[in-house]
């Protein structure tokens, strides 16, 4: 069956984009707001003859990720804010060993327990490494349900270019709601590379493989850091980003996924007000389209910085302009949704 | 048998283990280093059996004949090293999380012979979650269990293991039930799980031992192959320098009193019959 | 067009069904379209209600400050969110079961006994929440009926052609319903 549109939840796009996107392995554990998750693919991985293991804790999970994933397989887990918070430990030895690999993070509002409502108070966690070490993952910000459709795919390739963890971080209105998308059942497999590196049994092969994260030699680990952080480097030629009404904007806003889209909102209401207001959206978190902000950035009065945190990506937007350009920041925590009209009255503000 | 490993080591390091001196042409070979272990000069301490252990694994994967076809998961501890001395793909895994690689991997290829290999903080302390939920999968993986009673890598503190009255670097007054808890025994625990098709306990201190460890170790691949569940064979092994004592001693500790507290035997054997030729 | 309505009611009234078939008749005419559910311990008792955004253009935000349209199907859900009517907008109160009247009066509000409609045209109450779509179609005509028709068609093609007619029948008699002055008007 072709693609075509159906009226989907992001959560169940989520999942059957990771199966078009050649996912071999599913391990998780249940949490809301992501449960639909882990349900639609219990049912349609092992369909499919694939992989679907509902772990004992998300601890188990991000290793048996790095378990599936060491042996050569597409795998993935998918989680909210505190069961993420779990799998770091993971997701550094993951990072270090050079595993590709998908974490899904359906954020929600912290911290601690927190709630259970949209939050995207875990940029830090998820751009900066989140657990110990100078590591990074590929950072994918889907804003509507059609991207959580396609960026599993998208994460999984980039994760096999680069041989990194890549990260989807989506939030827990992304995850409920529901929008026309064009998803497909049976997608044909992706091509997946060659890894001569995997640890899947010598099978004639003349050397053993080793997957390991441990490097006892300080020059030894450094030099592996230098090769890391070189990697880190080349990405960012895939950096990706989106625009709305920016060429004669005199406000930029900047914002990524459910914030991308109140802000979309805002700047619309601001224009009917006669303020000229734009949207600039990182799609991807890491690598950070600083160049795009600072290119963008120009020509414009100020920047406002929308998120549903403290302000957390606004520090890369400030660096970014390197001080050229006043940037203002609105923000609501725990699980708050601000309106379109609470966007516009901070772009008026900005605009003063 | 430590020593016996010790001099096969030092064997290893002169011309790989092989046995070609021309006065000796004519001899047969009956003894040599395993082909799935590898050349590489163990680190362990005197005394130790973790060396042992892995030649028993690597003649096991020699005699099943699964050196191509096998992927190993290496603990943090003493072992975190076991990567560098099996010729097998290896995977070095987070502290205790090996049952859920393994677990991973076996999911991901299973077909392919899948081991971990786990010390007594490792599997019994901070991964106890993931090897009961391993077991309680009945997940077609193969765990050799290392039990000495002590966090040796660290420098000698208290394992979820050690004895009662033990004296360790955090306990050093000797360990206390009534603050510390009693010593987890690990086989009786799993003994109740139905995802368990193989568990035995053997102290590693005497040829005799070994042998029997032998025997029980060809039952816990079984139970991979043949499709049973998870085996899991436990060895009680010295610990001479973090316990204090003489190599000797401490087997003599082992049979006197480490087996008080750990009998050993079989606790679970689901397998159908002897051993296929 | 721009169009923001929330439907509210208790769990198991079909509120979040009312959304998706709304949503689902937008995709059919290409109209832009968002649902989005309350979720999580709301859920159980107390109130359930989703919001829906229908757009001739890209939907930025899925939820606003006030809506077109509130539709309330009990009374906690009139007094948790008739204050979120436009000043202009619509409110629709399922006066079956909702025994009190909305404090506003700068909104068009229409009172259908959407239980006792469903209860005559199909013998079961369970349709009431079809009969307040064919009301609310009845009054803010943003969506063809037939796209609706199409929907519920697509949303209960699993249970049969009998659920399918009850339904439809249920939303025609919705439609008639504020024409037939089962309403009044501030």
């Amino acid at each position: 069956m072709p693609a075509k549109m159906q009226l989907t939840k992001g959560n169940e796009a989520l999942a059957m984009g990771a199966i078009a996107g050649g996912c071999d392995c599913f391990f998780g554990y249940p949490i809301t707001p992501q449960n639909e998750v882990p349900e639609v693919l219990s049912y349609e991985l092992p369909k499919r003859g694939r992989v679907f293991v509902q772990a004992e804790s998300e601890v188990a999970s991000i290793n048996m990720v790095y378990g599936a994933a060491a042996a050569g397989k597409r795998a993935m887990t998918s989680s909210s804010s505190p069961g993420v918070s779990l799998m770091m430990e993971g997701l550094s030895y993951i990072a270090c060993a050079e595993l590709p690999c998908l974490i899904v993070n359906v954020m929600r509002g912290g911290p601690g327990l927190g709630s259970i409502t949209p939050s995207q108070g875990d940029y830090f966690q998820a751009c900066k490494g989140g657990g110990h070490g100078d590591y990074h993952s590929i950072v994918l910000a889907p804003w509507n349900v059609q991207e959580m459709y396609e960026f599993p795919a998208l994460a999984f390739e980039l994760a096999d270019r680069y041989r990194c963890p890549a990260m989807l971080l989506a939030d827990g209105v992304l995850g409920a709601m529901m929008e026309p998308a064009e998803i497909s059942d049976d997608a044909p497999p992706p091509n997946v590379p060659e890894k001569p590196w995997a640890t899947n049994g010598r099978n004639g092969r003349a050397h053993k493989n080793v997957v390991n994260s441990l490097v006892i030699d300080p020059y030894g680990l450094r030099d592996h850091n230098l090769k890391l952080q070189a990697k880190y480097k080349a990405m960012e030629c895939e950096t990706r980003w989106d625009t709305r009404d920016v060429d004669d904007a005199e406000i930029l806003v900047v914002a990524y996924g459910i914030s991308a889209r109140l802000a979309l909102s805002g700047c619309k209401l601001a224009r009917k007000q006669g303020i000229k207001a734009g949207l600039l959206r990182p799609i991807t978190l890491f690598p950070f389209p600083s160049k795009q902000i600072a290119e963008c950035a120009t020509n414009k009065k100020r920047i406002l910085v929308v998120e549903l945190s403290a302000g957390q990506m606004v520090e890369d937007v400030r660096l970014a302009v390197n001080g050229k350009v006043p940037v203002d920041f609105y923000g609501e925590m725990g699980g708050v949704i601000p309106s379109p009209a609470e966007v516009c009255e901070k772009i008026v503000e900005a605009a003063r | 048998m430590t020593t016996a490993m010790n001099s096969q080591d030092g064997m290893n390091k002169q011309n790989g283990g092989a046995v070609a001196s021309e006065d000796l042409v004519d001899l047969k070979c009956v003894f040599e280093r395993p082909k799935s272990l590898s050349d590489k000069p163990f680190h362990y301490c005197p005394g130790c059996s973790h060396g042992t252990y892995h030649r028993l694994i690597a003649e096991m994967i020699d005699e099943f004949g699964f050196m191509d076809n096998t992927v190993g998961i290496c603990p943090v501890g003493c072992a975190v090293f076991a990567y560098e001395y099996f010729e097998t793909d290896m995977i070095e895994a987070s502290h205790g999380r090996a049952p859920a690689v393994a677990t991973g991997v076996k999911r991901a290829l299973p077909d392919r012979f899948v081991f971990t290999y786990q010390g007594d903080g490792d599997l019994a302390s901070i991964g106890m979650g993931e090897i009961i939920h391993a077991a309680a999968r009945g997940e077609r993986i193969t765990v050799f269990f290392v039990n000495n009673g002590i966090f040796g890598m660290t420098g000698g503190q208290m394992a979820p293991t050690s004895l009662i009255g033990q004296r360790t670097t955090t306990s050093v007054q000797g360990r206390d039930p009534r603050t510390t808890g009693h010593p987890i025994k690990v086989c009786e625990l799993l003994s109740s799980l139905e995802g368990v098709a193989y568990l035995a306990r053997v102290a590693l201190t005497s040829p005799k031992n070994i042998n029997t460890c032998r025997k029980y170790m060809r039952k816990a691949i079984r139970a991979q192959t043949e499709d049973v569940g998870l085996g899991l064979v436990e060895v009680l092994s010295p610990c001479p320098v973090q316990w204090g004592m003489s190599p000797g001693d401490a087997l003599h500790h082992i049979e006197e009193d480490v087996v008080k507290e750990f009998p050993p035997g079989e606790f679970v054997d689901k397998l159908a019959g002897p051993v296929k030729a | 067009m721009l169009e923001e309505t929330i439907l509210a009611g208790f769990g198991g009234q079909g509120v979040l069904m009312m959304g998706k078939l709304l949503a689902q008749a937008a995709m059919e005419e290409g109209t832009s379209a968002t649902w989005l559910p309350s979720y999580g311990p709301e859920m159980r008792g107390g109130t359930a209600n989703c919001i829906v955004v229908l757009s001739d253009d890209e939907i930025g935000s899925p939820v606003s400050e006030k809506y077109d349209t509130v539709v309330a199907m009990n009374q906690p859900s009139l007094q948790k969110f008739e204050s979120k009517v436009r000043p202009g907008g619509t409110l629709l109160i399922n006066k079956s079961i909702v025994p009190i009247k909305t404090s506003r009066n700068d909104v068009n509000t229409y009172y259908v006994e959407a239980n006792d409609i469903a209860e005559s045209e199909c013998g079961t109450n369970r349709s009431a929440n079809v009969v307040m779509l064919g009301a609310l179609q009845s009054v803010r005509q943003k969506l063809k009926p037939d796209s609706i028709e199409k929907a519920i068609a697509h949303a209960f093609e699993s249970k049969g052609q009998n659920v399918i007619d009850a339904n439809l029948k249920a939303f025609a008699a919705g439609m008639n319903a504020i024409d037939a002055r089962e309403t009044a008007t501030p």
